[in-house]
C-alpha cells in the first residue's frame, strides 16, 4: 500500500478521519476546538497542494488514484470544507458524540469521493458516504427516524452496489479504472451496460425523478443539525460525479428540467417545512443537472457555481428551520407562525437565504442560476428554458415566500421561545454573509470555476427579467392568499412515489407472504436436516472421539507413512 | 535490512567477521549451547541463551541485508571446494527463512522465562535452554547448508533436541507424545537419508547444486524415482503434511508452552523450506515433480488437510490442541503453494510461511499465558477470560482473525496470494477451497471468542490477573507484526517473490 502522505500534503479524508478519532476521545471545549480546526487544517492542506497534484495508493498490484487535483475537484473540495465548517459551527452546542463524529466522517467521505481519481476509490467513498450519513438520521433517536434511516440506508447502499457492478463492467470493457468522461453508450454492449449502471447509481444519489424519494423521506427525519450536513454533501457529490462523467449527455437536460419542475407541486402542498426545503433541494439540483446536460462551458460553469451557492443558501435555510425546530420542537407550517418576535436574527438570516434561493439580484442564486438558463436559451432548448423559468417562479413561491412567511409571520401561533443559540446564529450569519458576498461580487467564485467565465450577470436584461419574474410571482402569492385560493397549511401527509415501496411492496409481500412462508418453512426444515446430517457425519469422523482426531496407535501412524510412501512410489513408477 | 548490513560494516572487526557470517550463524549457538551445562543455573542459562539467540537474530538480519544488496553468498567450509567439501549457500530464500526462525527464536526467549519457570521443574531448566539452543542450531543448519547430507545431520540435531524439549512438558502424556514424535521423526529422517543415499549412488555427489546438474541425466532410473519418493515422504513427515501429521497434535498439546510457540513457528517451517529446496532446486533440473503428478498429489492432500485439520479443530475442547490442528490446516496452505509449482504459488507458500510463523506464534503465546494464569486451557476453564486477561485475549483475537484471513491481518495477504496463484492456473475449485476452509477457521476461533467474552468468569476467580509483562510484551510484538505486515503486505510479498525466484532459478543457474 502506498502512503497517504506525500510532499507534506495528505488526502483530505485522512484529516477528517483523524479529527473524528480525536473527537471521540475528547469532550467539551477541547472537542469544539478540534472540530473547528479540522476543516481549517483541511482547507490549508488543499491550498498547499500544487496544481495537478496526484496521490497514488497501491494495494497489491492495483493502483488507486486516491487524490486527483484539478479545477473541478478543487472547487468542490473548497466547497465541502466550507460546508463542513459551517455545519460544525452550527452543531457546536450539541453534546452528542454520534452526530459530531459521523458529521466529520461524512464530510470526509464526500471529500474522498470528490478527489477520487478512479472508479474503485469512488465506490469506496460512495458507500462510506451512505453509512456515515445514516447515523445523522439515526441520531434523532425516534422510531420514525430509525425506520427512515433504514429505508435511506438500503437505497444508498443499493446505489453503491449498482455503482460497483457498473464500474466493474465498465473497467472490464474499456480496460482502465479512470474516473473521467464516461457518457452513455448503447446498452446492448458491455461498455454501454456499464455506463448505464453507473449513470443510474449517480442518478439515485442525485435524485432523478422517481429515484428521489429517499431524500424527501429521510432528510426531514434527521436531527436539526444532521439535515444541515446532509443537504450539503450527498447530492452535490452526485452532481460532481455527473459533471465529471456525463457532461453533455442530452438526456440530462430533460431529466434536469423535470427535476426542477415536479417538486414545486409537492412543495406547495407540503406542511413540514423541512420537507418543503427537501423538495426545493431537488428542484435546485435540477438546475445543476440541466446545466451538466447542456454541457457547454457556460452551462457547466453555471451548474458548478450553482452547486456552490446552493450548498450555502440551502444550508442556511435548513439551519434556520433547524433552529426553529430546536427551539420550538415544531416544524409544521400549520403549527408555527409569528416567530419573528422571538427569533428576530433567525428571521433575518432566513430571509437572506430565501432571497438567495429565489435568485434576487445581489443575492447568490442570481449569479449562478441564470447562467444555466442563458445556456439553455443559447442552445435552442426553448421549452427547457420555459420550464426552468417556471421552476424559478415556483422556487420563489415555496422556498422564498412560504418558508419565512409560515414560520416567522403568518398568523401568530403564540409560541414564545428564546433566540437560537449563539453558535447557530454565527453559522447562519456566516452563511448569509457568503450569500450576499457571492451575489454582489461573484468574480471570486467565477475565478474558481472549471472554465473561464465571460458571463456578465448584471446586465439590464438579466436584472429586469428576474425582477419582473419575482414581483409578479409575489403578486400571485398575495392575490392567491387574499382570495383564499392558496392551499392552506393543513396538518397532512402527502403521498409521493415512495408509496410504492412504503405501502405497495409491503402489501404485496404480506399477500404472497403466506405461500412463501409455507414453502420457506419446508425448504428450511429440509436444509436444516441436511445440515444436521452433515455436521453429525463430520463430528463422527472429526469429533474428539472420531477417527481423525483420535490419538492413533503408533503402529497405525507408521502404517499411514508406509501407505503414503507406497502411493508415491507407485505414482513415480507408473510413469516410466 | 540493507541498513542493518551497512550498520554492521561500521562495527569493529566487521571486515574480519563478515566473510564468515554464514558459518558463524551455525557455530555460535552450537558452541554456546554446552556452556549451559557448565552454568547449571536456571536464570543464568536463560540470560546466556537470550544473548546468544538475539546475536544470531542480528547475524540473520545482516545476512539478509547482504543478500538483498549483493545476491548469493557462497561459503566453503574449511576452504574445501564443493562438491567434495561442504558448502553453505545463502540466497533470498534461506536468508528470509533464517530471519523468520531466528526472530521467533529470539522473541520467544523473553516470553519463555516466566512460562518455563512455571511449567518445568527448576533443576531441569538449564537443560531446557541447552536443548533450545541446539534445536535452533539444527534449524539454522538445515536452512543454511547446500549439502544434502549435511542437511540430514542438522535435521537430526534439531529433531533430537526437540524430542527432549517436548518431553520436558509437565504431564506424563508429554513423554508418550515425545516418544511418538521420536519414532515418526526418525522415520522421516531415515526416509530422507535413504533418498539422499540413492541419489549419491546414481550421481556420486551430495552437493545440492551439483546434484541439480547431474540428476537430469539419470532422472528416468528407478533409483532416482525412488529417491524422489523417499525424500518427499520423509520431509512430508517432518512438515506434518496431511496424512503424515499424526505426531503433531499431541506433541504441540503436551509440550511446555514456550516449546510449542517455538516449534510451531519454526520447525515445520524449516521442513517446508527443505522440501521446497529439494523439489525446486535439487530436482528442479528434472521434470519429475510434474511428470509423476506428485505436484497434483500435494495439491489434493493440501486441500484435504486444510479441511480435515480445520474440522477437527472445531470440535476440540483444549485450545492448545485446537491450535495444533489448526496448524495442520495451515500447513495445507503452504503445501498447496508448493504443489501449484508456479512462481505465484511458491511465493504464496513462502509468504504464508512467514505470516503463519507470526500469527501462530502470537496465538500460542496467548494460550501459554492463559495456561500460566489459569493452569488449564480447556475451553470450560476459560470462561470470561476476556475480562480477566484483556490484553492476552486481545492478542489471541488478533491472531485468530489472522488465522481466518481477515483483511488488515497477515492471513489475508497469504490467502490472497494463494487464491491468485490458483486462479492463475484456472483451478477455481482450489481457490474456492482456500476460501471455504478459511470460513471453518471462523468457527474454531469463534468458539474461543464466545467463551472468552460472552461467558461470565467463574465465581471467586480473581478479577484482573494478567500474565507477567515479560510474557505480554513478546506476544504484543507478534500481534502488532501480524497487523503491520497485514497492512504493509508489499514488503513480505516482495521478499517472498525474490525467495521464490531464488529457489526456482537456482536449478537453471546450476553450478556457480
Amino acid at each position: 500500500m502506498g502512503s497517504f502522505l506525500t510532499m507534506g500534503a495528505t488526502a483530505p479524508f485522512v484529516i477528517f478521519l483523524a479529527g473524528a478519532i480525536l473527537a471521540t476521545a475528547t469532550r467539551g471545549h477541547i472537542r469544539s476546538v478540534i472540530m473547528l480546526a479540522v476543516p481549517l487544517v483541511g482547507a490549508y492542506n488543499l491550498y498547499s497542494m500544487p496544481d495537478g497534484f496526484v496521490m497514488i495508493g497501491m494495494l497489491f498490484d492495483y493502483r488507486f488514484d486516491i487524490l486527483r487535483l484539478d479545477k473541478l475537484s478543487l472547487l468542490f473540495g473548497y466547497l465541502f470544507h466550507l460546508a463542513a465548517f459551517l455545519g460544525i459551527v452550527f452543531s457546536l452546542h450539541l453534546r452528542d458524540t454520534t452526530q459530531h463524529v459521523s458529521g466529520l466522517l461524512y464530510a470526509g467521505s464526500a471529500l474522498g469521493a470528490v478527489f477520487a481519481g478512479d472508479l474503485i476509490t469512488l465506490f469506496v467513498f460512495w458507500e462510506l458516504l451512505a453509512v456515515t450519513s445514516a447515523f445523522l438520521i439515526l441520531a434523532r433517536r425516534t422510531e420514525r427516524a430509525r425506520r427512515a434511516a433504514m429505508r435511506y440506508l438500503i437505497i444508498q447502499v443499493l446505489s453503491g452496489v449498482i455503482l460497483l457492478a457498473g464500474a466493474l463492467i465498465w473497467i472490464d470493457a474499456v480496460g482502465n479504472t479512470d474516473f473521467g468522461q464516461i457518457g452513455l453508450h448503447d446498452p446492448a454492449t458491455a461498455k454501454g451496460l456499464g455506463s448505464w449502471l453507473i449513470f443510474i447509481a449517480f442518478g439515485i444519489k442525485c435524485c432523478f425523478p422517481m429515484l428521489h424519494n429517499w431524500l424527501t423521506d429521510a432528510y426531514p427525519e434527521a436531527t436539526p443539525t444532521g439535515t444541515v450536513f446532509l443537504s450539503a454533501f450527498t447530492t452535490k457529490v452526485a452532481v460532481y460525479a455527473l459533471a465529471r462523467s456525463y457532461a453533455g449527455t442530452e438526456i440530462l437536460v430533460y431529466i434536469g428540467a423535470t427535476m426542477a419542475m415536479f417538486p414545486i407541486f409537492f412543495a406547495v402542498i407540503e406542511n413540514d417545512l423541512r420537507r418543503v426545503l427537501a423538495y426545493s433541494l431537488i428542484n435546485q439540483v435540477g438546475f445543476m443537472v440541466c446545466g451538466i446536460g447542456i454541457g457547454t462551458a457556460l452551462a457547466v460553469n453555471g451548474a458548478v457555481s450553482h452547486a456552490f451557492n446552493d450548498v450555502v443558501f440551502k444550508g442556511l435555510l435548513f439551519m434556520s428551520m433547524g433552529a426553529v425546530l430546536y427551539r420550538t420542537n415544531k416544524i409544521n407550517g400549520s403549527e408555527l407562525g409569528g416567530l419573528y418576535k422571538s427569533m428576530p436574527w433567525t428571521t433575518g438570516f432566513c430571509i437572506v437565504g430565501a432571497a438567495s434561493i429565489s435568485a434576487f439580484p445581489l443575492f447568490s442564486g442570481f449569479v449562478s442560476k441564470s447562467m444555466v438558463m442563458v445556456a439553455a436559451l443559447e442552445h435552442g432548448y426553448s421549452w427547457v428554458w420555459l420550464a426552468l423559468l417556471f421552476a424559478s417562479a415556483g422556487v420563489f413561491h415555496h422556498a422564498g415566500i412560504k418558508i419565512p412567511f409560515f414560520a416567522f409571520f403568518a398568523h401568530d401561533s403564540g409560541i414564545r421561545c428564546k433566540e437560537a443559540p449563539l453558535n447557530m446564529l454565527i453559522a447562519m450569519g456566516l452563511s448569509a454573509a457568503i450569500c450576499i458576498f457571492n451575489g454582489s461580487y461573484p468574480w471570486v467564485l467565477y475565478s474558481m470555476l472549471p472554465f473561464p467565465v465571460e458571463y456578465a450577470p448584471y446586465t439590464w436584461a438579466h436584472v429586469l427579467t428576474q425582477s419582473q419574474l419575482l414581483f409578479f410571482s409575489a403578486l400571485a402569492f398575495c392575490w392567491l392568499k387574499l382570495s383564499g385560493i392558496y392551499p392552506p397549511e393543513l396538518p397532512s401527509v402527502n403521498i409521493d412515489a415512495e408509496v410504492v415501496y412504503r405501502k405497495l411492496f409491503p402489501a404485496l409481500i404480506r399477500g404472497t407472504g403466506g405461500v412463501i412462508a409455507a414453502v420457506d418453512g419446508a425448504v428450511r426444515m429440509a436444509t436444516l436436516r441436511m445440515l444436521d446430517g452433515c455436521i453429525r457425519e463430520i463430528r463422527r469422523h472429526h469429533g474428539p472421539e472420531g477417527f481423525m482426531a483420535k490419538t492413533l496407535h503408533l503402529s497405525s501412524m507408521v502404517f499411514w507413512v508406509v501407505a503414503a510412501l507406497a502411493f508415491v512410489l507407485v505414482l513415480n513408477f507408473a510413469h516410466f | 535490512m540493507t541498513a542493518i548490513y551497512a550498520y554492521f560494516l561500521t562495527l569493529p572487526f566487521a571486515a574480519v567477521i563478515e566473510p564468515h557470517l554464514p558459518v558463524l550463524q551455525v557455530v555460535v549457538p552450537l558452541l554456546c549451547a554446552p556452556i549451559c551445562v557448565l552454568l547449571r543455573h536456571a536464570k543464568l542459562s536463560w540470560l546466556w541463551a537470550t544473548i546468544v539467540t538475539w546475536l544470531v537474530f542480528f547475524i540473520a538480519l545482516v545476512l539478509l541485508g547482504k543478500v538483498l544488496a549483493g545476491g548469493l553468498i557462497i561459503y566453503e567450509i574449511g576452504n574445501w571446494p564443493p562438491p567434495w567439501g561442504i558448502e553453505y549457500r545463502i540466497d533470498a530464500a534461506n536468508a528470509l527463512v533464517l530471519v523468520i526462525i531466528t526472530a521467533i527464536g529470539a522473541i520467544t526467549l523473553p516470553y519463555a522465562k516466566a512460562s518455563v519457570e512455571k511449567e518445568v521443574s527448576e533443576p531441569r531448566i538449564y537443560l531446557f535452554y541447552l536443548m533450545y539452543m541446539l534445536c535452533l542450531t539444527g534449524l539454522i543448519g538445515i536452512t543454511t547448508t547446500a549439502d544434502a547430507f549435511n542437511l540430514f545431520v542438522f535435521l537430526e540435531i534439531s529433531s533430537l533436541s526437540s524430542y527432549v524439549l517436548i518431553s520436558l512438558g509437565g504431564s506424563r502424556r508429554a513423554l508418550t507424545a515425545s516418544y511418538r514424535y521420536l519414532v515418526m521423526g526418525t522415520l522421516g529422517a531415515t526416509f530422507y537419508i535413504i533418498g539422499v543415499g540413492m541419489m549419491y549412488m546414481m550421481t556420486g555427489s551430495l552437493n545440492m547444486a551439483d546434484l541439480a546438474t547431474l540428476l537430469p541425466a539419470v532422472d528416468h532410473t528407478r533409483t532416482v524415482l525412488a529417491a524422489f519418493a523417499f525424500v518427499v515422504v520423509g520431509l512430508g513427515l517432518k512438515l506434518a503434511m496431511f496424512p503424515l501429521h499424526t505426531w503433531l497434535p499431541n506433541a504441540y498439546a503436551f509440550a511446555p508452552s514456550a516449546v510449542t510457540v517455538f516449534l510451531a513457528s519454526t520447525a515445520t517451517k524449516v521442513a517446508i523450506y527443505a522440501l521446497l529446496r529439494l523439489v525446486l532446486t535439487v530436482f528442479g533440473g528434472t521434470d519429475l515433480f510434474n511428470v509423476t503428478h506428485i505436484s497434483l498429489m500435494l495439491v489434493i492432500l493440501a486441500v484435504i488437510g486444510m479441511f480435515a485439520g480445520a474440522f477437527v479443530a472445531i470440535f476440540q475442547k483444549d485450545v492448545k490442541r485446537m491450535l495444533a490442528y489448526s496448524s495442520v490446516s495451515q500447513v495445507g496452505y503452504m503445501v498447496l503453494g508448493i504443489g501449484l509449482a508456479t512462481a505465484a504459488g511458491v511465493t504464496g507458500s513462502i509468504v504464508h510461511l512467514f505470516n503463519h510463523a507470526v500469527m501462530k506464534g502470537a496465538a500460542f503465546m496467548a494460550v501459554g499465558a492463559m495456561f500460566y494464569v489459569v493452569g488449564s486451557v480447556r475451553l470450560d476453564d476459560l470462561a470470561g477470560i476476556g475480562k480477566r486477561m484483556p490484553v492476552t485475549t486481545a492478542v489471541f483475537l488478533v491472531a485468530g482473525l489472522s488465522l481466518i484471513g481477515t483483511p488488515v491481518t497477515v492471513g489475508f495477504i497469504s490467502k490472497w496470494q494463494l487464491v491468485q496463484a490458483a486462479i492463475e492456473l484456472g483451478w477455481w475449485y482450489v481457490a474456492a477451497g482456500v476460501l471455504l476452509s478459511s470460513l471453518l477457521a471462523i468457527a474454531y476461533v469463534w468458539r474461543v471468542v464466545e467463551v472468552a467474552y460472552l461467558q461470565a468468569p467463574p465465581e471467586g476467580a480473581a478479577l484482573r490477573t494478567e500474565a507477567p509483562v515479560s510474557m505480554l510484551v513478546p506476544m504484543i510484538v507478534l500481534a502488532a507484526a501480524a497487523v503491520w505486515f497485514g497492512i504493509d503486505g508489499d514488503t513480505t510479498l516482495r521478499l517472498a517473490g525474490e525467495a521464490a525466484n531464488a529457489l526456482m532459478g537456482a536449478a537453471q543457474g546450476g553450478k556457480p
